[in-house]
């Protein structure tokens, strides 16, 4: 039975990629490639500004990959490798909570797991430290950056196990409802105090020694040595755009991972003796 | 809804009483596991704050919009 749990997770996950890459194709090719386009002109007045002070100008080095081939075949493989990934995590944790969460129907509990996939790995850890398109983030602080992320998401997934778990042992004794809000409110104080004791990434060592106290790496505007800006800072709007498509693609791909593996579980699941009773759904 | 005694008769399981025993299935779900987060890894982390092959960026240039657009932080 597990095995046949996975490998609808895997068929789940591919398809809830498959989603997210359509609609990344769409909506975040488009700032992806306007951030580059500002990186690059950022860095050309950069050379300009420090061919003029006489400091050396690095030369850029060459892509491995064209953009073409990234924006297509590359975000494709990476967004549906993703999902096959998460439709695999989904299915360990799904045959894990099957009968051990409470009286839930199959595509009852792959919905709830997939809210619990949404939140665990992308969108509390989001929440702290969100997506950026290129142009963010110094290659200097890179390594910071990395762990505070994988720090956030190993966090997020145990707390939330921690609140599941807090709910279940507490219903019989506050019922179902009450427990659910108990549970709910232990884990938004618990991940809101790491969330104000991890450091912003404008706050890094590296980050405050160069550019001053900043929330974050959003580059800002380019000055001469006179203070006049010859390059504008990131602009906000493109930034919100791209952080909201991609919850939008993670709200898709978890979304699809719920609905079909709900599917498929609901008909794996069902008892096969079905009598007529079994549709009271 | 044509057999109405039967629906009353009948306890309705809404929910299913299956529970797998985890214990007989631990290798596959913990194989399955291991596999994904090592494909999260390699989509996500590798070649970026740490590296497992050296100072190569094939991986981490060929997944680049990827990995910005899923959130992970990018060179």
């Amino acid at each position: 039975m597990e095995r046949q749990l996975i490998l609808r997770g895997l068929l789940a996950g591919g398809a809830g990629g498959l989603v997210a890459f359509v609609f990344a194709r769409i909506f975040a090719e488009p700032q992806i490639q306007a951030a580059i386009d500002y990186e690059s002109g950022r860095s050309a007045a950069q050379q300009t500004l420090d061919k003029a002070a006489g400091l050396p100008v690095e030369a850029a080095e060459p892509d491995l990959f064209s953009r073409t081939l990234q924006a297509n075949v590359g975000i494709g493989l990476g967004m549906i490798l993703f999902g096959i990934a998460m439709g695999a995590l989904f299915a360990v944790a799904y045959t894990i909570c099957l009968g051990r969460v409470g009286k839930l129907r199959p595509r009852t509990l792959a919905m709830l797991v997939a809210v619990g996939g949404f939140l665990g790995i992308y969108f509390v850890p989001f929440l702290k430290y969100p997506a950026n398109p290129p142009a963010i983030g110094h290659e200097e602080t890179i390594h910071d950056r990395g762990n505070l992320y994988l720090l956030m998401v190993f966090c997020s997934l145990v707390l939330l196990v921690g609140a599941v778990a807090l709910g279940k042992r507490l219903t019989p004794r506050l019922g179902n409802w009450n427990a659910t809000l108990l549970a709910i409110a232990a884990y938004v104080v618990v991940i809101g105090v790491l969330m104000a004791v991890l450091p912003s990434l404008g706050q890094l060592a590296a980050n405050v020694q160069e550019y001053g106290r900043h929330a974050t790496e959003t580059p800002l505007p380019l000055t001469d040595d006179k203070g006049t800006i010859v390059y504008p800072g990131f602009d906000a709007d493109r930034l919100y755009a791209f952080r909201l498509y991609s919850v939008g693609a993670q709200v898709l791909l978890w979304g699809v991972i719920g609905l079909v593996f709900g599917l498929l579980a609901d008909r794996l699941l069902r008892p096969r003796t079905a009598t007529p009773v079994a549709s009271t759904v | 809804m044509s057999n109405l005694s039967a629906q009353t008769t009948v306890p309705t399981t809404t929910s299913t009483t299956i529970v797998l025993p985890v214990s007989k299935a631990v290798l596959w779900l913990v194989g399955t596991a291991v596999l994904a987060l090592l494909a999260y890894y390699f989509i996500g982390v590798d070649q970026g704050a740490y590296s497992i092959f050296g100072k190569d960026m094939h991986i981490h240039e060929f997944v680049h919009d990827a990995r910005h657009f899923l959130g992970f932080p990018c060179h």
